[in-house]
Formats: structure tokens, C-alpha cells, sequence
């Protein structure tokens, strides 16, 4: 009976499925090849000011206290609160800059004003890339192998292609929509990969499972198997992703500015990762697995 | 179906868990506090600066050595702390980088500044007047000597042999000073002309003197430039808005989390509540003993981890819910539903790990105490949410109170025959 309306025949309907993801990827693709990534001083050198001002203010008396401190070209942004400023210096400034600016929005503000700096020269910016980068990469590797090992290739391919889908949807919204990418954001798709991976686990493992004891000897056969794995994992799939959910809304609406992207970056990796483990890892085995079964079909009984 | 075990309540067994669950609590309760405070905090929470050089001989065609860079960061390390501030943290880094972090400045340009001056290393006579320069000795070349009576002393080599020996000639019996910077350190009197560019200077040293002198001239001979490569320096009111908004919304975020599993698993949700609590208690109790510093993303890695902490319980109670509904009993769904689940929340791990790994072993400072973090949850989760919380329940429904399936989210209609 399929009446209840959570179990969507996954198996059959999966092309809506690829082609949804398919035009996610496709519209990033574009937008990283025409714009690509909006870098912070972590990869691409320079000063990052954060200054807390204690006070509401306005986007024109940021730009007149930094001009009259000398930087007048330079396009601040106000956070959330309108009571903390954000200023991205393409050069290195030294200490005694700094200072100065500091001291510049004291003058305006009071002494209840307090700074976060973030210096970074461009060679050990290069470097932090390119260690992440490295990164990403050796990670993925290592999941490849232990899910070979642990499952079939079949799943191991399946669950690393989701898993690219999970990291792209995050990196492609994050140029799309030109938000910064530091050294936190790699931390997060490299916790995204973790998480995404985990959650295809789980389905695959109820696949093996049921296939263990169940009498495979049509593609038909093998479709049904697996939308009934998954309908059978949905409500731990759903409620794990939305406990963790919780929690990271609440850091990205609640906690400190200073961390927004990074929770924003796992928000989105978080459900990009439930539906891909759902929607698109299985489907893909599918695809793989149906020839083999397909071979055995012709075998007389 | 007649039941062959009584259900009557297991009035001991009852009062244990009673008694277990209220230890428990009691212990965190008391607990929590101190282990929170005593927990070291990064400077991003709590003011400071952290400055990454990169370390260059001054001289032309000398070249870093690891020792003149462990005694450059030594050096520095005793700059700040004669400077009155507490706590600086200032280690080599790789072959040619020093990090320095510092925690609650309040003259941080100065600071930076008297960091990268580097050190002068000058012998003087009585005058004040110069003699000899760091330049002149051979790097690496002082050493700790003992004499027959077992007494250290300092063995040095100059580089330039006749400059040495008109030295010692003209300044026979004056002392020679030594300063670093403008401070002297000792004033040994020459006691014979050295023709050889090698001596010994002696005198009533103690062998920490000693190893200090050695330490310094070899500083002095191979003076190191740095440059800064990368700094990072939060005010101490914006660090701790930092850590206030962000633990709060950790808290309001973890009550719920505990609310909906409470809701939707009933009793077992109860119990998940005490494991996540005591995971909460016990992660931050690894840090402490750990001596790990917390920084922003690592509080995110704590408050994320109680979100996929939970999943283990999860697991486990979706598969017992699984086994309830065709028809087994309770106690005999615990067994399966716990065996069935631990192989699949093993695995989730494992990948977690591997990612943590990663970002142990390949990233930087900062972005490692990410990885221990994450590595630390997962033991942790493994130990609370896995062991100590299955233990719970499975104690409880040997107590034999509240045994209907409906306590544990499983409705009565849904249960088939067996």
C-alpha cells in the first residue's frame, strides 16, 4: 500500500532527481568558470578588519572615518546589527596602520570599540590553499578506500559522486552568491564530506542488508529492494539531519558573527547531503547494479 | 499472548537506575563548572594576537639552523615575559618559521615591534666600548665545558683569530662584558692572551648560567630577521562577545535537539537526553585533562557535535521501533534493534574520523583543533551515546515499568503478527 506519501517510488522517478542535480551543477559550473570563488584574506593575501562599535551606525560614516584616516577607496560592510563593520584591505598593513584606523573609529565611537585583525601574506596565503586543496582531496581518497573495502566499488563510486554533489552545491552558492571563502569554509565541506558520506552509509548498509535474504531476479526486483531500504531509513535519516540542523540554525540566526559563513556553509552542506544520500546516491547504484542483474535474467532458471 | 515473564516491577533494579541517573547528573551538575572555566580558550575568545614569522639570517650566507631558531623563539619567549604579560606562547614552526601567540595585551604594537628586532649579542669593556660583535663568532660554536673539579664553564670560538688575540693582549686582566641587547649578562676578566680564536671563560658559574651564556652567544652569532607572515589580533570585548553569543546559541540549540528527542522517541528519548548531557560533560572534561584551546570554529565542532552525537541514539531507536512493529518483544527488540544498529553507527564514525583525520594531519594551527575536536565527539559520542545510554535502557526495561510499546513512539496498529 503506498499510502503513505513519504515513500516516493525514488527508483523510478530518479531522472527528475538527476536532472535536478544536474542543472545545480551545470548553473555552478558557470558561475566558478565566469566568477569563481570570493576569497578572504586566508587564500588571497591582505588585512581583514572586524571592528565591534558598541554603537549603531551607518554605511556612510564608516566610509567618512576611513577616508579621513586616509583609506578612502574601500567598500566597508556593516554586519547584522548595523554595529560592526567589516573592512577587506587588498595589501598587508602593518601594525602601525592598524593602530591608526583603530584608533580613527575610537575617536568616532568610543572606547568600547574592539577589533579582530587578520593578516596574510601572500605567499602563505598560496600555501594555505593549496594545503587545502591537498586536503579535500586526501580525504575524499580515504573514503573512497574504506567504503571499497567495507561495501562493493559500486558503492564507493555512488557515495563519492553524492558526496562531490554535496561539496559543489556548497561552493557553487558560495560564488553565486560571492559570500567569502576562508580557511573555515574548508573545514566545513571537509566536515560536509564526513557527514555526507555518513549518511549514504547508513542507506547503503540497510541495502546490503535486505539483499542479504531477498531473491533478486529482476531490475524491477532490485528497484523495489532499494526504494524499500530507504523508506525504511527515512525517519533516521530525516531526524539525524534535523537535529544537526538545529543546532547549526541556531549558530548561523544566534552566534557570533565571526563564524556566520562557516554555519551558513554547513547549513547548506547539511541538506545538500540528506538529499543527495536519499535521492541520488541509491539511484545511482541502481543504474550500475541493473546490468549485472540484468545478464543473470537471461540464465535459464 | 500470554507472556511467560512477570511483569511485575523489579523494585531493586528500579531504585539502581534511579540512583544511577541521579549520580550521574549530581556529578556533571557539580562538575561542570570548574571544568568549564578551567578550559583553555583561543585567542580569537579571548583577546590577544598570534603573529607567524618567517625567519631569515641577518648576515649574508649564514643559514637557519633548528637550534638558532628554538634559541630565537627562547629569546623571544623571555622578551615578553619580562615584559609582565602572561602566558606567551612562542614555538618554531617547520625550518624557518616561528609562531607566536600571546593572550591579553594591552600594548600589542609595542609588542610586535620588540619581537622582530633581532637580538644584539655585543662583548664590551669597561668603557662601554664594543669589542667584540655577534658577527664575529662562529655560529654553533660556544659550548658547555666542565674542568677537572667538575665546575662548567664556557668554551667559545671567534672567527677571526688576530682580532682576538689583540683584544685579549690589550685588555689583559679588564673585564670583558657581555651584554645581549643593553643587558648585561656577566663580566668575565681576561686572564690570558688567545691566539687561536678559542677560549674558555670561567668564573663561579652554576651550570644553568652556563647553559644560559652558551645559548646566547650562539643566539648572538646567528641573529635572525623576521618577517611577519601572518597575524591575527582580537580585541578582548569582541572575543568575548564571540564566545557568549556563540555558547548560547549552542545551548538554546542543544535544548531543542533534547526537547524534539524527547517528543518524538518518549522513553528512550529520556535517556538519549541524559547520554547527550553527560557526552556534553565528558567532551568537555577531554579538554581540560586534554589541554586542548578552544577556539570559534572549535566551539562550532562542540556544538555541531552534539547534533550528529545524537544520531547514534537515533540509529538505535528507529531499528528497536523497527524490530517492536514486527512483533518482537520488548526486550528481545532492545537486543536486536541495538545489535542490528552498531555495525552501521561504527561505520558512520569511521568516515567522520577519516575526515578529522585530515584536517589533523594536513591543516594548520588553528584548523587542527578542529580535527581534535571532531575526533574527540566521536570517541566521546562512542562511549555516551552507544555504550553508557544502551546500558540505561536496557536497564530500564528490566525494571519492567512502562513496558507498552507506546513509550516508545511504536503505535499499536502498527505492530504485525510474528
Amino acid at each position: 500500500m503506498r499510502s503513505n506519501r513519504w515513500q516516493v517510488d525514488f527508483m523510478r522517478q530518479r531522472n527528475k532527481f538527476f536532472i535536478g542535480s544536474g542543472l545545480i551543477t551545470f548553473v555552478g559550473v558557470v558561475m566558478l568558470a565566469l566568477f569563481g570563488l570570493h576569497f578572504g584574506v586566508d587564500f588571497r593575501a591582505g588585512t581583514n578588519l572586524d571592528i565591534e562599535l558598541g554603537k549603531k551606525t551607518t554605511i556612510s560614516e564608516v566610509r567618512t572615518v576611513l577616508e579621513q584616516a586616509g583609506y578612502g577607496k574601500l567598500e566597508p560592510r556593516l554586519g547584522n546589527n548595523s554595529d560592526r563593520v567589516t573592512v577587506r584591505f587588498t595589501e598587508t598593513l602593518t601594525v602601525q596602520q592598524v593602530q591608526k584606523i583603530e584608533q580613527a573609529f575610537v575617536a568616532k565611537y568610543g572606547k568600547q570599540v574592539s577589533k579582530e585583525e587578520n593578516t596574510v601574506d601572500p605567499q602563505l596565503a598560496l600555501e594555505q590553499l593549496q594545503k587545502a586543496i591537498i586536503a579535500v582531496a586526501v580525504a575524499c581518497v580515504g573514503i573512497i578506500v574504506y567504503v571499497s573495502i567495507r561495501f562493493e566499488w559500486r558503492f564507493a563510486l555512488a557515495g563519492i559522486v553524492a558526496l562531490f554533489h554535496d561539496a559543489f552545491i556548497v561552493i557553487s552558492l558560495f560564488s553565486i552568491f560571492r559570500l567569502e571563502v576562508n580557511l573555515p569554509f574548508i573545514i566545513a565541506v571537509l566536515t560536509i564530506i564526513g557527514y555526507s558520506i555518513n549518511d549514504t552509509i547508513v542507506i547503503f548498509d540497510r541495502i546490503r542488508e535486505n539483499m542479504r535474504f531477498a531473491k533478486i531476479k529482476s531490475p524491477d526486483d532490485l528497484a523495489d529492494l532499494i526504494n524499500k531500504s530507504i523508506w525504511q531509513t527515512l525517519g533516521r535519516s530525516i531526524n539525524t539531519v534535523l537535529t544537526v540542523l538545529v543546532v547549526a540554525v541556531a549558530l548561523f540566526l544566534l552566534g557570533s558573527e565571526s563564524i556566520r559563513l562557516f554555519s551558513l556553509a554547513m547549513l547548506i552542506g547539511l541538506v545538500a547531503g540528506a538529499y543527495s544520500s536519499i535521492a541520488i546516491a541509491s539511484s545511482l547504484w541502481y543504474v550500475m547494479k541493473k546490468p549485472s542483474i540484468q545478464a543473470n535474467k537471461d540464465v535459464p532458471a | 499472548m500470554v507472556s511467560k515473564v512477570t511483569n511485575k516491577v523489579n523494585r531493586p533494579r528500579l531504585v539502581l537506575w534511579i540512583a544511577i541517573v541521579v549520580i550521574t547528573l549530581g556529578v556533571i551538575g557539580a562538575t561542570s563548572l570548574p571544568i568549564a572555566q578551567k578550559v583553555k580558550l583561543g585567542l580569537d575568545l579571548k583577546g590577544g594576537f598570534e603573529v607567524l614569522y618567517v625567519a631569515e639570517p641577518l648576515e649574508p650566507g649564514q643559514q637557519v639552523t633548528p637550534e638558532a631558531l628554538l634559541e630565537t623563539a627562547r629569546n623571544l619567549q623571555q622578551r615578553i615575559d619580562k615584559q609582565g604579560t602572561s602566558e606567551p606562547e612562542i614555538t618554531p614552526e617547520g625550518d624557518n618559521r616561528i609562531r607566536a601567540k600571546i593572550a591579553g595585551v594591552q600594548n600589542e604594537s609595542e609588542l610586535r615591534e620588540l619581537l622582530k628586532k633581532p637580538s644584539e649579542l655585543s662583548f664590551r669593556n669597561s668603557e662601554g666600548k664594543k669589542e667584540l660583535l655577534g658577527s664575529d663568532f662562529v655560529p654553533g660554536g660556544a659550548t658547555i665545558e666542565f674542568d677537572q673539579t667538575g665546575r662548567p664553564y664556557i668554551g667559545i670560538t671567534i672567527k677571526n683569530k688576530e682580532k682576538f688575540k689583540e683584544v685579549t693582549t690589550r685588555l689583559l686582566n679588564q673585564p670583558l662584558a657581555i651584554y645581549l641587547d643593553e643587558e648585561m649578562l656577566s663580566a668575565p676578566i681576561i686572564q690570558a692572551v688567545i691566539p687561536d680564536g678559542k677560549a674558555s671563560i670561567e668564573g663561579d658559574y652554576q651550570l644553568d648560567e652556563v647553559k644560559n651564556l652558551v645559548n646566547t652567544i650562539n643566539l648572538g652569532a646567528l641573529p635572525l630577521k623576521l618577517t611577519e607572515k601572518y597575524s591575527q589580533s582580537v580585541g578582548a570585548t569582541l572575543g568575548q562577545k564571540s564566545l557568549e553569543t556563540t555558547l548560547w546559541a549552542g545551548i538554546i540549540g542543544s535544548v531543542i535537539v533534547l526537547v524534539f528527542m524527547i517528543w518524538y522517541y518518549r522513553l528512550p528519548g529520556v535517556i538519549a537526553a541524559i547520554s547527550l548531557i553527560t557526552y556534553t560533560w565528558l567532551l568537555m572534561l577531554a579538554f581540560q585533562l586534554m589541554g586542548v584551546t578552544l577556539t570559534l570554529p572549535g566551539i562550532a565542532a562542540f556544538v555541531l557535535g552534539i547534533g550528529m552525537a545524537v544520531d547514534a541514539n537515533i540509529i538505535t531507536y528507529e531499528r528497536i521501533k523497527d524490530e517492536l512493529r514486527s512483533g518482537k518483544t520488548l526486550l528481545s527488540a532492545l537486543r536486536a534493534g541495538s545489535k542490528n544498529s552498531f555495525a552501521t553507527i561504527m561505520d558512520a564514525n569511521i568516515t567522520t574520523i577519516i575526515a578529522a583525520a585530515v584536517i589533523l594531519f594536513i591543516g594548520s594551527s588553528s584548523v587542527r583543533g578542529f580535527g581534535v575536536i571532531l575526533i574527540a565527539s566521536i570517541v566521546c559520542s562512542i562511549l555516551t551515546n552507544v555504550f553508557y545510554s544502551r546500558w540505561l535502557l536496557s536497564m530500564f526495561v528490566r525494571t519492567n515499568v512502562l513496558l507498552q510499546p507506546k513509550y516508545f513512539g511504536v503505535k499499536g496498529e502498527e505492530i504485525r503478527a510474528l
